[in-house]
């Protein structure tokens, strides 16, 4: 539940505007997750919980850790020390493919769609638990209803996002925008708990960037988690429940957005780095 | 752009340069076995290879590596160790352990998955140009392996074996005489391999086309041109690959026994690493990624160079060229001389081949 | 691991080796008797003289990759190259006759030609049309086909032999034999391992070419010519596979084949090194050398051009990037 019905109950439910605070319902826990590369430290936080039901966003200057911890967390890069539960199961050795299995599915700053393959199959890829992924019934043909299935849900997604005239366009006939809904209708199929979005509106014209932000609202307001990082301080102001900002791997602030927004070590380190 | 119906793609293949070489390859053989004059000695050699056992061993084991390369993005450049393991796994089945054929090629089948673990584990997880290495690699060592002295009651190391085919042509079904298309003719005991091959190459075609068709084969090419995207939407990306190498090592391995059958012996230098970039030239001719562009690949591949090779002898016999240009050794170079150049000009100017679909094929090349 | 600390490692081990060459000796001066410590020496020595060969001949591969991102398959060839048109200069019907040291100058001109040439006329103009990696590769592999048979057209499949030092009564350097001319051969690679070795650390052409190899934007940034080092890259990797082809074909034979069959040690040495590090496929193709020679102790000799191949696969399985490789080169 977004954080503005809560202060219809009692603005002390809000958790402290601190770096690492407890949240009432966390959907992920991380402690002591540390990354280095070479001699250069990328991630150091000491605790971080994500509050369940809530945009929250990763906000920082370049370079100060967050596509790293995104990284990390998905399993596609490996910690040297740190251990994190999501939905109260542990998660720190998973590869990436059982990450994703695990509900928290990603996407990426520079997207993956799949160019060479039409945009429905790109949605259908997502579909978890499969038969016909398997070699066996792949082979035997075991997998039509299934697909049938798996396709219907593809549309729905499709139309819910405005993509069904693409429907059959392959991948690298989209815009970089078109592209980037694409990868959240996409990552939506997997059927997540948590979505975590890189940059989802990075490089996108003003048009569609509201488009995206909208379907992150809506998307939220029917119950989803939703851990994004983001750049540009407004397009967070607008959206988030929750705002945690790293600098130089570390987790320097955390609260609701106004706060974080005039909390003084977040303008210096913003600032010091020219943005 | 959408994918359009053949009708509407008429025009343009029309215009294309390699279609239209194929085209021709096509009606050459034809008239080749049917017109009425005395075929062209070229055009019938040239046919007699392009429909022959050795296009059908080429053309499965094109199938095999068109899994690894041509659906999956391996380059598996050791493909060729496939072959040799499912040939002498047949071979020395019956010729050292005293199996049946059968058996012997249930084995070799067998051990094209080991091979196809053995490769998995070492190299899948290595960048393209990384993996291609190490799988030529594996593939010498087997080969050095086949052929030492120390091999030789198992292998017949230098000499190979021969002999052990002998359960293949005693169940052949097609009564004696003497079969006739157009101007080649074909003895029953000849006609058996040929049409076991190419009956066991449509067969494979077909299976993997039910498997291409299918979420399988669909993440197969997620994992071909993004890995991490797939392992991102929950696919198990290092999993598809090994099946990819176990089920492309398998058809190779069917490939290596076919061949086996066929020459009716197994040595070890039939196995060498310019085999792989024959079955390469095949696939990329024909069209990676697609179903039958194995198939048409090594048919034209063959009726292509064993015309040359036909032409340069007549022409050396006709005294149109200087003559050292027609002895076996010159003819054998000047082969290779044309594959090495028809694979480059392919690569540079047509990667998707005759049927490929060139977008595709751009994606997984970069 | 730097140069210097590179260079300490390969003059401590050819040290070591040195002494071990003479271990018979020191060891019949201490009253001990046995034919293994003389061949032992004979095997390093031969498979110094094999290393040295090799790790000529890495080098360009290795640093091709590393500037161009290119596995160069048809080095080999470039190697068999080499050691033709030097037999050509040398022992062939119709040529100039000239002597093998002439003859092996102009070849090496011959190769770096060759080098430059492809680079200009083939892989600059494809990687312009941002040709993708896995195509360049099979052109390559195209390329090596397409010289392999034309020079077997051309040299014919019989393996020959250059007019001088063909056959010579090995000397005798305590306890192990080695013709004079392999003995030349030795010292000579040894120089020229050396002469590049400080060209690359003390040259700006070296120093540029190892930054382009290492980071090719940064060293774009940092104003060096990245075109002109990548065209440089491409001669001297003819010219020193030119030379390589030329020793080897003083020590064994030139035959049409000798390129490709080197190349797969070739690819074992700068892979064991680090595929993109000049300092790496040097010493890479040391170790593969004494590895190849030093498998017939133990292993029949038929076998011993596959032992290099086992390093090649065993390195990858252990450490994918080579000893002084780094780790993302990889996957």
């Amino acid at each position: 539940m977004p954080p503005d019905q809560k202060h219809a109950d009692s603005k002390a439910a809000l958790p402290a505007s601190e770096p690492g605070a407890a949240k009432p319902d966390p959907i992920l826990v991380c402690e002591n997750v540390r990354k280095s590369f070479g001699g250069l430290v990328a991630v150091d936080v000491d605790h971080l919980e994500v509050q369940r039901g809530w945009i929250t966003a990763l906000i920082g200057p370049n370079g100060a850790g967050k596509t790293t911890l995104f990284n990390v967390l998905s399993g596609f890069d490996s910690a040297e020390t740190g251990t994190w539960r999501f939905d109260g199961r542990p998660m720190q050795k998973l590869p990436p493919h059982r990450s994703a299995g695990r509900g928290m599915v990603r996407t990426f700053q520079l997207t993956k769609v799949l160019r060479g393959m039409p945009i429905i199959d790109n949605m259908r890829l997502g579909a978890p638990g499969q038969r016909g992924e398997r070699f066996v019934p792949g082979l035997l043909q075991l997998w039509r209803n299934q697909e049938e299935e798996v396709t219907r849900r593809a549309e729905t997604l499709l139309s819910q996002f405005n993509l069904t005239r693409m429907r059959d366009e392959y991948g690298g006939a989209l815009s970089g925008g078109q592209q980037k809904l694409l990868e959240i209708a996409r990552a939506l199929m997997v059927e997540a708990k948590m979505l975590m979005l890189d940059e989802p509106v990075a490089g996108v014209n003003p048009a569609l960037t509201d488009s995206i932000l909208e379907q992150v609202v809506k998307l939220r307001d029917d119950g989803m988690t939703i851990l994004f990082v983001e750049h540009e301080m407004d397009v967070v102001m607008g959206i988030s429940d929750w705002v945690v900002c790293m600098a130089e791997g570390r987790i320097i602030a955390e609260g609701p957005p106004e706060v974080v927004g005039r909390h003084p070590e977040v303008i210096d380190a913003y600032l010091g780095t020219d943005e | 752009m959408k994918r359009r119906g053949l009708a509407s793609r008429l025009p343009a293949i029309l215009k294309d340069p390699l279609m239209l070489m194929a085209i021709a390859v096509v009606a050459v053989g034809m008239f080749a076995a049917f017109s009425p004059l005395p075929g062209l000695r070229i055009f019938t050699d040239a046919l007699r290879s392009a429909t022959g056992g050795q296009a059908a061993v080429f053309a499965l084991a094109a199938i095999g590596l068109n899994i690894h390369f041509g659906y999956t993005g391996l380059l598996n450049f050791g493909h060729v160790g496939f072959l040799l393991v499912g040939a002498y796994g047949t071979a020395a089945t019956v010729s050292t352990f005293g199996g049946s054929l059968w058996l012997g090629i249930l084995i070799g089948m067998g051990l094209s998955v080991v091979l196809a673990l053995i490769m998995g584990g070492t190299a899948v997880r290595l960048r393209a140009d990384y993996l291609a290495i190490v799988t030529i690699a594996v593939a010498e060592i087997l080969r050095f392996l086949a052929r030492s002295r120390a091999a030789t009651d198992v292998t017949g190391g230098v000499f190979g074996l021969q002999g052990f085919a002998d359960a293949f042509y005693d169940i052949n079904p097609i009564p004696r005489g003497i079969y006739a298309l157009g101007w080649l003719q074909f003895t029953e005991r000849r006609l058996w391999p040929i049409v076991a091959g190419w009956g066991l190459v449509v067969l494979v075609s077909i299976v993997v086309w039910l498997l291409m068709r299918s979420p399988w084969g669909r993440v197969l090419r997620a994992v071909r041109e993004d890995e991490d995207a797939a392992r991102a939407l929950g696919k198990n990306a290092f999993g598809y690959k090994l099946q990819s190498l176990m089920l492309g090592g398998v058809i190779g391995g069917l490939a290596g026994s076919l061949w086996a059958i066929h020459l009716q012996a197994v040595t070890p230098d039939q196995f060498l690493p310019i085999q792989t970039f024959f079955v390469y030239a095949v696939l990329i001719l024909g069209g990676p990624g697609t179903v039958a562009g194995p198939v048409v690949g090594s048919v034209i591949f063959w009726f292509v160079v064993a015309g040359f090779d036909s032409f340069l002898r007549a022409a050396a016999f006709a005294g149109y060229i200087p003559d050292f240009l027609g002895a076996t050794e010159a003819v054998g170079a000047a082969r290779f001389v044309l594959v090495g150049a028809g694979l480059m000009a392919l690569m540079i100017f047509r990667p998707q081949g005759l049927l490929g679909n060139k977008r595709e094929m751009q994606i997984v090349a970069s | 691991m730097d140069p210097s600390s590179t260079k300490r490692a390969i003059a401590g081990s050819l040290a070591g080796v040195g002494l071990l060459a003479f271990a018979p000796d020191l060891a019949a001066g201490a009253g001990f008797s046995s034919t293994f410590l003389p061949e032992l020496s004979q095997v390093v020595l031969n498979g110094l003289k094999l290393g040295f060969i090799i790790s000529i001949t890495s080098i360009g591969l290795s640093l091709v990759y590393g500037t161009s991102r290119l596995v160069n398959f048809a080095h080999g060839d470039m190697v068999t190259f080499g050691a033709v048109m030097a037999f050509f200069f040398n022992g062939a019907a119709g040529g100039p006759r000239l002597h093998i040291i002439p003859a092996g100058l102009l070849a090496i001109v011959a190769g770096a030609g060759l080098g430059a040439g492809l680079q200009k006329g083939l892989w600059q103009p494809l990687q312009e049309r941002k040709t993708g990696k896995i195509q360049l590769f099979v052109i390559s592999i195209g390329l090596a086909v397409l010289l392999r048979h034309l020079i077997l057209l051309q040299f014919g499949g019989r393996p020959r032999s250059y007019i001088q030092y063909a056959l010579q009564e090995p000397l005798i350097l305590g306890g192990m034999r080695i013709t004079p001319r392999d003995l030349v051969v030795v010292l000579i690679a040894a120089a020229v391992l050396v002469a590049i070795g400080l060209m690359l650390t003390m040259s700006p052409l070296g120093k540029a070419m190892r930054a382009v190899a290492d980071n090719r934007d940064l060293a774009e940034a940092s104003g060096v010519d990245v075109r002109k080092i990548i065209l440089m890259t491409w001669i001297m990797a003819g010219a020193l596979g030119g030379l390589g082809g030329v020793l080897l074909g003083v020590v064994e034979n030139v035959n049409y084949l000798m390129g490709f069959r080197l190349l797969l040690l070739i690819f074992a040495a700068t892979i064991l090194g680090g595929l993109g590090t000049a300092f790496g496929a040097m010493a890479g193709g040391i170790v593969v050398g004494l590895v190849v020679e030093m498998s017939t102790l133990v292993s029949p000799t038929e076998l011993k051009l596959m032992w290099g191949l086992a390093v090649l696969v065993v390195v990858q399985l252990v450490r994918p990037q080579g000893i002084f490789g780094r780790k993302e080169r990889i996957g």
